[in-house]
């Protein structure tokens, strides 16, 4: 697909009535002349990985009510949003998350047990149980550091976005941030620079209609968060975010572009937060089950599957035989991570800086040396 | 009297004030239709409207700029930071503006706000839901930094900080939010700012806690009583201004100081503490101060019971001070 400049302004109708691009119907019909044919393994790898997601994310929801694991947040409804989008990145690329997108790193490679032994914050956890479950780290994965503060990442992102272009390396930033998000700060100095110095990164802007209980149309007066691009100088889509295809042909572009020096794109993808926003969360306070039932509609897994099933390449055989392997997978990784040991005590004082100075190392002596507390977390 | 949470406490100052003065007003994210993330808020945009209990776009500089605005135009704004860990947008309006109005323009601008915190750790937050940052504001000067430990405080300090001229950080500690209940007056009172509260007296050693650590103090009193150990639990409530001649006074009596806070140990309260008792009471001191404190590393979550400095260390810390 093309992507329209936005400055200067262009003679495009923007916002509201611009139009959301979309490939598939909710019958998983694909329009002939937006279709981007892609291969079809790499459309089931996209599939597959969505499909693991919703999987692992009902299991740990489970897990967190059984009191197995102390928090989770899921992706429920947002999948082709994350997966779509990550796949159509090359895998040099940097991915600069927000802490909803842990399917970006599985479809990049990350192994399920790190992920769950990072929800179970045990002495495998990469982060040794340093961060809540979910806040992965990924450095094989060119996923960085997840943190909690809302909004960070982005102008990171067009930093690490900026070191490509300085060192002439063929990679490209992105960053994966929420419409709560297009409210802080750093979105706003991101987009600005990212305008002013042209760097070669994107911005997913998952806009899932929600930032907890404040609804996406109370976030922003802007027609639309595409419209945001306007006042920067960069160039924004719309972009039907529970259509994989659609989010791939629109990433894929965007990416090119900034390949090839054209600078950064915004791209809004529209999708909806089917889940409560974390197992903290009760969404029936503020949000009517009718809402939500209508957005499942268009739930992303089930209109990538009818494509699939149209083109031949899944079949219900296919669904059950990759749903019980990945459940017995998962069973496996939670099983191990379970029988895993907490971080020692001395580890809680390491990585604060690269050598330990005098202070530290005294206070970890008193701590290890000293008495255990009386209750776990 | 009702039996309260500091949840519902809080909620009926919010409410109590809020018919009383209709300049008060809430802001923040999630306080109105959701009545925030910790439910304290409950209620209120039901009973006060939309334009007092308002639900603001995710922005704590936004948020924090606009109640100094408001507290400038003549309201009395109660904003909201969801978590302490998510204050840093705002310190620029904090830092730099809201605490130095009044003394940057001679006391012809005044920004009376009471910005609400939820604070501290043993909740399984992490460290991006856990922090205990009180120091960086006590170290403001024109900012007065409140940390109630029960629901009655909680109610009383929190109508002192709505009324008080001066802007007001009030941290509300998580890990107690619905801890406990106790008999909270439905009627109208408050808790002076910078009074310190002695909770239980004591002959031997002086300890000095606020907030959620108060309980664990108090817990590692009763265990050290147990060895004929007297020890003084003094609530300070307020952080800052400080009421030292309460924690002094008690220091002339017993000689011995020992300060628990779950923030980081360097440049902490306590340290301050140490250095005040030292000056105005080192001739009565036998043994050195202790702090008992957070590790100077930043919060963790699995190994979190062993970061707080719970009874488990403080008993220890009391028994040593006691027989120095
Ligand atoms: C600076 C900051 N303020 C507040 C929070 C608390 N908080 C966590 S998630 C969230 C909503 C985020 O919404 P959005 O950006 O739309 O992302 P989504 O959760 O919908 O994916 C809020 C307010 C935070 N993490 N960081
Ligand atoms: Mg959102």
């Amino acid at each position: 697909m093309e992507i329209q400049q936005s400055y200067p302004p262009s003679a495009l109708p923007w916002g509201g009535d611009q139009e959301v691009f979309a490939v598939l119907d909710n019958e998983g019909h694909a329009s002939a002349s937006k279709d981007p044919r892609l291969p079809l393994a790499l459309v089931k790898r996209i599939y597959e990985t969505m499909l693991r997601g919703r999987i692992i994310d009902e299991r740990l929801m489970k897990l967190q009510r059984q009191g197995r694991i102390g928090f989770h947040v899921g992706a429920e409804g947002e999948e082709a949003a994350i997966v779509a989008s990550a796949a159509a990145m090359e895998p040099q690329d940097w991915l600069a998350p927000c802490y909803r997108e842990v399917a970006a790193a599985l479809y990049r490679g990350l192994p399920l047990q790190t992920y769950i032994d990072n929800m179970y914050g045990n002495a495998d956890d990469t982060c040794l149980g340093r961060q809540m479950p979910d806040h992965v780290t990924a450095r094989d994965q060119r996923y960085v550091s997840v943190t909690a503060p809302i909004g960070t990442q982005i102008t990171q992102a067009v930093g690490l976005a900026w070191a490509s272009k300085l060192k002439r390396e063929d990679v490209v930033s992105a960053a994966y941030f929420g419409d709560g998000a297009t409210s802080s700060n750093d979105f706003h100095a991101a987009m600005n620079f990212a305008g002013v110095f042209k760097t070669p990164c994107l911005f997913l802007l998952r806009n899932n209609g929600w930032a907890i209980s404040v609804p996406a149309d109370r976030q922003t007066a802007s027609r639309t968060y595409a419209d945001k691009g306007i006042a920067y100088g960069v160039p924004a889509v719309r972009c039907d975010g529970n259509d994989a295809l659609a989010v791939y042909a629109t990433v894929s572009a965007a990416r090119a572009r900034a390949a090839a020096g054209e600078g950064p794109t915004l791209i809004e993808l529209v999708t909806y937060r089917l889940g409560p926003h974390t197992t903290s969360d009760d969404p029936t306070v503020y949000r009517d089950k009718a809402e939500v039932e209508e957005h499942a509609k268009a739930d992303p897994i089930v209109r990538l599957r009818k494509y699939l099933e149209h083109q031949g390449a899944w079949t219900t055989e296919d669904e059950q035989r990759f749903t019980a392997e990945a459940q017995a997978e998962l069973k496996g990784c939670i099983d191990k991570a379970e029988n895993t040991p907490e971080p020692s005590i001395a580890s809680m004082f390491e990585d604060v800086y690269a050598t330990m100075p005098a202070h530290l190392a005294e206070q970890q002596r008193q701590c290890v040396e000293g008495p255990r507390a009386k209750k776990k977390h | 009297m009702t039996q309260m949470t500091m949840v519902t406490a809080i909620n009926d100052a919010l409410r109590s004030e809020m018919r009383a003065d209709e300049r008060v007003v809430l802001l923040g994210e999630d306080v109105g239709k959701e009545g925030g993330v910790f439910r304290v808020t409950a209620g209120l945009q039901q009973e006060f409207g939309e334009d007092r209990v308002v639900d603001t776009p995710l922005s704590e500089t936004g948020i924090m700029g606009a109640a100094v605005g408001m507290a400038l135009g003549g309201l009395r704004p109660v904003p909201e930071i969801q978590f302490a860990d998510f204050i840093y947008p705002a310190l620029d309006q904090l830092v730099n503006e809201a605490s130095k109005y009044r003394y940057r323009s001679g006391g012809e601008y005044t920004c009376p706000m009471t910005v609400r915190v939820p604070v501290g750790g043993g909740i399984r937050g992490g460290h991006y839901h856990s922090q205990s940052p009180e120091s960086m504001f006590i170290h403001t000067a024109g900012l007065k930094v409140v940390c109630p430990s029960n629901p009655y405080d909680a109610k009383g300090l929190l109508l002192s900080s709505i009324r008080d001229p001066d802007p007001v950080l009030f941290f509300e500690p998580k890990r107690v939010y619905r801890a406990l209940k106790m008999d909270v007056p439905e009627e109208d009172y408050t808790v002076d700012l910078s009074s310190a509260k002695v909770v239980r007296e004591g002959e031997h050693v002086t300890c000095v806690a606020y907030g959620a650590m108060l309980f664990e103090a108090v817990a590692a009193a009763e265990e050290v009583k147990q060895q004929g150990i007297d020890v003084e639990v003094i609530d300070l409530r307020t952080l800052w201004p400080l009421d030292a001649d309460t924690v002094v006074e008690s220091v002339k009596k017993t000689g011995r100081l020992c300060v628990v806070h779950e923030a980081a140990r360097a440049c902490g309260l306590g340290g301050e503490m140490v250095a005040e008792v030292c000056e105005k009471a080192f001739l009565h001191l036998e043994a050195p101060p202790r702090r008992i404190t957070g590790w100077d590393t930043p919060f963790p979550y699995t190994l979190e019971n062993e970061y707080l400095p719970l009874a488990h260390r403080i008993t220890p810390a009391l028994l040593e001070t006691a027989r120095y």
